[in-house]
């Protein structure tokens, strides 16, 4: 069986933010970019359900030459090849979705992995549209993957709970924290991974319904009140939120 | 004109309140624009459509068959892309839960439209509607205008007012929907008992690794109970195994927009503030004056958590009383 992972590189959570010169997008300076940590779990799941059934595993990306960074991590922590879908320009969710949906049925993948969403755009939204534009069936936000002969068992969070879903191949997961532990590149991967090729294609030009007039920054903060330092601030503290915040 | 469609949210028949949320965003959207608003429901039986009028909604299809009780991805999808196709809307509103965001992206791909998700405010600039949404994890918004012919706005739950409905009543028109597509079926609802959920709740309080272990999280939960509120937590604690994953709040938990926040023993890493800063009243207590969650917080006590929460419950427990 055939296993991909579509991948994304990000910028690092802790990273600070500014606004670049277009005033649409960020100033990349001094950001460290790294795998998008939902990704993390969807590279494990591919390399366990390898383990399991065997079979090969492929990484998908689709970005600018940096991109290469995070497929080179992926090969690292053992997926065997990676493909980069070269394009520097910006692409709103669908049209990330076409190029890998392209790319997923060019490889013929019988079972994709998503991470549940890209910590740059926060969209969470590309596995669902990838798998409905390859008719695939598809199961978000999930936290346990089971998979017995083509029939799929998951478990995705919802508010307040779980559900339990169940679907069959060919099948697109995307996934969240608590699904496994995503292990560490062994050195010997590391090393390996430098010396593998990552195949570089041209997907379709992108043809974008979300345009991005303008990005901002939220609307800062008024620095607060500290009350007190100790228990005899809680009356005040009380009597604010009664009276001035109007919540308890 | 514009034909605004709302997609209704429900589990076990029961409106959500998200639902309302965009229903009265669409109508407010309709009078500004021009336009009408429909909404459209799934499932086997749901109570109260015609409540959706009072929310602006002048007609209600509820797409029927007694099989789609839970949430099933490939029928809604199948049956909501078949009621645009045949009825021709120009905008679609729904709920970013966890229903509306496995939806969402579905529905826009089959019909090859644009989609704005966690949308935080919809505006009308001339003829068109602009979406504001947060990106990395809301240190920074995006106004983002919609291009395709259909356009759908998924919009984040807790922000956009419902206001008070009036007496109005929807027009609901039941139409029986033929061979669902259950090839994505949930076939079990898994509650986590009697418990409110971070991302539904007007009131959270959460803790930290200040709480110094899972013993003295009763505290927490005292508290959460006096107000109303959910329990939440820092990733710290839930990846120490203090608390359930379903609590952490953040970029890689949850992201919430209660009325209020407290934070009791959270520094307020970049990671965790990404997901409660959008909360209207925050309030901190932790003993280190410096936290970060202080540059965020309405209200603080800079002081220790064991001296300050039982103090604070008792404190609580007096005005409810
Ligand atoms: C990729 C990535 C994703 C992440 N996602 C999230 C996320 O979604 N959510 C999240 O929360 N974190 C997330 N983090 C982790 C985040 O960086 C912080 O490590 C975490 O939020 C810290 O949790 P904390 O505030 O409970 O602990 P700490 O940072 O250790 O803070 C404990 C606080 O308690 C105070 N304190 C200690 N004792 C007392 C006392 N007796 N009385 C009063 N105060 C006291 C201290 O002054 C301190 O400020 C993420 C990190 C990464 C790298
Ligand atoms: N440029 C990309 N290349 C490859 N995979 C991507 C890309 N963007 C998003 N994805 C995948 O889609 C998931 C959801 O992303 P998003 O909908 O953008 O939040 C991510 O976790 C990745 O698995």
């Amino acid at each position: 069986m055939k296993i991909a992972v579509c991948v994304s590189h990000v910028p690092d959570t802790a990273a600070k933010i500014s606004i670049g010169g277009d005033g649409k997008c960020i100033d990349p300076a001094g950001v460290t970019f790294v795998v998008n940590p939902y990704d993390e779990y969807a590279i494990e799941e591919a390399l366990k359900t390898k383990e399991k059934l065997g079979g090969e595993t492929v990484a998908i990306s689709l970005g600018g030459d940096s991109h290469k960074e995070t497929l080179r991590k992926a090969l690292a922590m053992g997926i065997d090849n990676a493909v980069l879908l070269k394009d520097n320009s910006y692409r709103d969710s669908l049209s990330v979705a076409k190029a890998l949906a392209e790319e997923i049925k060019t490889q013929g993948a019988e079972l994709v992995f998503f991470g549940k969403q890209s910590v740059d755009f926060d969209n969470s939204v590309v596995g669902q549209m990838t798998s409905e534009l390859l008719g695939y069936n598809c199961v978000s936000v999930v936290v346990s993957f089971a998979l017995d002969g083509s029939k799929v068992t998951c478990e995705r969070e919802i508010e307040g709970g779980k559900e339990v879903v169940e679907t069959s191949l060919p099948a697109v997961i995307t996934t969240q924290k608590g699904l496994n532990e995503p292990r560490y590149a062994s050195l010997k991967g590391i090393m390996a991974a430098k010396k593998k090729e990552i195949a570089e294609k041209q997907p379709a030009p992108a043809n974008n319904f979300v345009e991005v007039i303008a990005m901002k920054r939220p609307a800062a903060k008024q620095a607060g009140k500290i009350v007190g330092t100790d228990s005899s601030a809680v009356p005040e503290l009380v009597r604010l939120l009664r009276e001035e915040a109007k919540v308890i | 004109m514009t034909k605004f469609l709302v997609f209704i949210e429900q589990r076990n028949g029961q409106i959500k309140k998200s639902s309302f949320e965009a229903a009265k965003t669409a109508s407010g959207l309709a009078s500004k624009l021009g336009g009408s608003v429909e909404a459209v429901a799934v499932g086997s039986e749901i109570s109260n459509l015609e409540s959706l009028g009072g929310f602006g909604v002048d007609k209600v299809t509820h797409l029927k068959n007694e099989t789609v009780t839970n949430y099933s991805p490939s029928a809604y999808t199948q049956a909501v892309v078949k009621f645009v196709s045949e009825n021709g809307f120009d905008s679609i509103l729904l709920a970013a839960s966890s229903m509306g965001k496995d939806l969402a992206p579905r529905v826009a791909a089959k019909l090859d439209a644009g989609l704005a998700v966690d949308c935080v405010a919809l505006n009308v600039e001339g003829s068109n509607i602009i979406a504001t949404r947060p990106v990395y994890a809301g240190k920074a918004l995006v106004d983002v205008k919609v291009t395709s012919s259909v356009k759908v706005f998924a919009l984040r739950p807790n922000v956009f007012s419902a206001g008070t409905p009036t007496d109005a009543k929807a027009e609901v028109a039941v139409t029986i929907i033929d061979s669902p597509n259950l090839n994505v079926k949930v076939v079990e609802v898994k509650k986590s008992e009697g418990k409110l959920d971070v991302s539904e709740a007007d009131a959270i309080v959460a803790g930290g690794r200040g709480m110094k272990g899972p013993e003295h999280f009763g505290m927490i939960e005292e508290l959460a109970k006096l107000l109303g509120a959910a329990t939440g937590a820092s990733r710290a604690v839930v990846d120490s195994g203090w608390r359930p994953h379903s609590e952490q709040v953040g970029q890689t938990g949850k992201v919430v927009s209660p009325t209020l926040y407290i934070a009791v023993g959270i520094s307020g890493a970049i990671q965790h503030i990404a997901g409660m800063r959008s909360s209207k009243y925050i309030v901190a207590i932790n003993k280190d004056k410096d936290a970060p969650i202080f540059q965020i917080a309405d209200y603080g006590i800079a002081g220790d958590v064991f001296e300050v929460l039982p103090k604070f419950i008792d404190e609580i427990k007096k005005v409810k009383s």
